[in-house]
């Protein structure tokens, strides 16, 4: 089983949000950077079936700064075999640039799989896996809660509004991962160790500008101050007043 | 004359509500490039409630039949939209950003080679380029985007944009049309509970946090919904998911759904960023928290300080008051 992750290195979700001089992007400044929740049940997903199918490779692939090294080395400490960092200082708004770089580098190269997390914590763009599927022509499954594979083929799960659809797709296939796929490991000290000898091949991203112009980064309209109704159930009657008369949603 | 896609969903041959909210968009885009909507829908027969697309604001309503399109079938549903989208000149393309668009957009976008803005909370058109807000860092930030290329290609936030009812009516065609043969098969739907609605969607969403105590409780909030008649969901904080009290599909926050109804109650939820990154879009948002420290009065409109299970059972009792 040879397995390609693509993943991300995001902001913190706890990350305060400050907008650089510019007006148009994140002050990175004190800014504490991880590996995208979504793509550690990718890695996990990806580890896990290598590990059932007794051999195989399971390689890191993202583009990102130089500082991006150790976000592969988190998912290398985790048991990922090797890594490949294509390089840029910037990363284009667009993510079908990111994309294309991506497809690139796993084109021809005999993966049965390539996972991806459903999207990335800090653009919420849920579009880089199923355009990389679209631009190598690979069957694509999004949101996968669930997967099985065997025989060549898989069956995954995936969340719609009120239900859950059963997907058969045959290898070889991108999937995005949704949480609840699997519980990450944590990486052990041995692994971080480990970790530091893998193979990480650094080179440069060829990235076009794309079709997205960032016009601005602006904080979010502030919600008007709330306020207090009242205290226990005497506030209710109040607080339906207002949802009736004020806020006018009843 | 500049004309929009509009592509819109159906399931079971239903035209789903995020249709409506599809064309709206649409036709503000319309509106901006002064030029039309094609509504398009892909579906295994005659779709109920297309005709009244036009009234929303789509100038011609299209429906393409295929056996293929009784459930998603995302290969053949790109091929087709994509296929549309370039023979018909299309200067747009709309999407809803659902688990059926936010899906489908990108293919299609791949498909055409041009860049998506996905899950958009606003569009417009600003010197003749379709410009686009989108919620980023957990909604700690709006980034404003132009699109460059053509077709730009959108997908919106459900619940974001009100359908605006207009004077107008819409001609409607439907067409059968070959599908190509897919390799990822839809071989079955579990549905979630029978009759419930999906937070993501529902006009009123209740959620309950680790404050509920224990699983058997979330009855309170059930109750709370059903006193509402059938429009409101149940939610949940990701503690509670967690812990296996409630399904994933209920959660909301960052890790779970982002949801924008005319309403938000959140019982017994702190409200920590990662769950607000998910829910500070609704309309109005009512806090009940024992805690009158609890950040979730922050972001609230409206809070009651006080043991949700004195204020909840309460609450029930005047809805379905109102609604008796
Ligand atoms: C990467 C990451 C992603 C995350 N994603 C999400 C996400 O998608 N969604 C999400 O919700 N969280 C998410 N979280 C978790 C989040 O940080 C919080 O831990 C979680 O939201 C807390 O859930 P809670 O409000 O139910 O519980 P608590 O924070 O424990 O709050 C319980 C609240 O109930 C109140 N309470 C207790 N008893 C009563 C009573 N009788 N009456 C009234 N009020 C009462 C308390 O005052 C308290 O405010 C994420 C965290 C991380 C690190
Ligand atoms: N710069 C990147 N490098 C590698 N993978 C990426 C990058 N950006 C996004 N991805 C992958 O695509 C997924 C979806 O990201 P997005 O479309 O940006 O929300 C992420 O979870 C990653 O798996």
């Amino acid at each position: 089983m040879k397995i390609a992750v693509c993943i991300k290195r995001v902001p913190d979700s706890e990350t305060r949000v400050k907008i650089a001089s510019d007006g148009k992007s994140l002050d990175e400044a004190g800014v504490k950077f991880i590996l995208n929740p979504y793509d550690e049940f990718a890695v996990e997903e990806a580890l896990r079936r290598k590990e059932q199918a007794g051999a195989g490779e399971v390689v890191i692939v993202s583009v990102g700064p130089a500082a991006a090294q150790e976000t592969i080395r988190t998912a290398l400490a985790m048991g990922a075999d090797r890594g490949v960092l294509l390089q840029t200082d910037t990363i284009p708004a667009d993510g079908l640039e990111i994309a294309r770089a991506l497809a690139a580098e796993v084109r021809d190269s005999g993966y049965d799989l390539i996972l991806f997390g459903k999207m990335a914590i800090d653009d919420y763009n849920h579009q880089v896996g199923p355009m990389v599927a679209e631009l190598l022509d690979l069957p694509c499954v999004t949101a996968i809660a669930h997967l099985e594979i065997g025989g060549g083929k898989g069956t995954a799960e995936r969340e719609i509004e009120g239900g859950v659809e059963i997907v058969d797709f045959p290898l070889p296939a991108v999937l995005t991962a949704e949480k609840g796929l699997n519980e990450p490991r944590y990486p052990a000290l041995k692994g971080i160790m480990a970790a530091k000898k893998k193979p990480l091949e650094v080179k440069p991203a060829s990235l076009g500008a794309g079709g997205l112009e960032v016009l601005a980064l602006t904080p979010p309209p502030q919600r008007k101050e709330g306020r207090v109704v009242g205290e226990g159930p005497a506030a209710v009657l109040e607080l339906l007043r207002l949802l009736r008369e004020e806020a006018k949603v009843l | 004359m500049s004309k929009v896609l509009a592509v819109l969903e159906q399931r079971e041959g239903a035209l789903r509500k995020v249709s409506s909210e599809v064309v709206t968009g649409a036709r503000r885009l319309a509106d901006g490039l002064a030029g039309r909507v094609d509504a398009l829908v892909l579906a295994a027969g005659s779709v109920q409630g297309i005709d009244q697309l036009g009234g929303f604001g789509a100038d011609t309503v299209l429906t393409l039949t295929n056996d293929a399109f009784g459930r998603d079938a995302p290969e053949a549903c790109t091929r087709v939209i994509a296929d549309r989208a370039k023979a018909g000149g299309y200067r747009a393309v709309v999407f809803a950003a659902s688990a059926t668009g936010r899906d489908l957009a990108p293919r299609v976008a791949a498909r055409l080679g041009v860049a998506l803005a996905q899950d958009v909370t606003d569009v417009a058109v600003e010197g003749g380029a379709v410009t686009v807000i989108h919620p980023v860092y957990a909604g700690k930030a709006l980034l404003k985007l132009k699109l460059t290329a053509t077709p730009a290609i959108v997908s919106l936030r459900p619940n974001v944009f009100t359908p605006v009812q207009r004077p107008k009516a819409g001609s409607a065609e439907t067409v059968a049309v070959p599908a190509p043969t897919g390799r990822v098969v839809v071989t079955a739907i579990k549905p979630a509970t029978a009759g419930t609605l999906d937070v993501a969607e529902a006009p009123i969403v209740i959620s309950g946090g680790r404050g509920l105590k224990e699983p058997a409780n979330f009855k309170v909030l059930e109750e709370l919904a059903a006193a509402f008649g059938g429009r409101a969901a149940v939610g949940a904080s990701r503690a509670v998911v967690d812990a296996g009290w409630r399904p994933h599909a209920d959660q909301v926050g960052q890790t779970g759904k982002t949801v924008s109804p005319t309403l938000y109650i959140a019982v017994g939820i702190s409200g920590a960023i990662q769950h607000l990154a998910g829910m500070r879009t609704s309309k109005v948002i009512v806090a009940i928290n024992k805690d009158k420290d609890a950040p979730i009065f922050k972001v609230a409109d409206y809070g009651v300080v006080g043991d949700l299970f004195e204020v909840v059972p309460r609450l029930t009792e005047e809805i379905r008051k109102l609604h008796g």
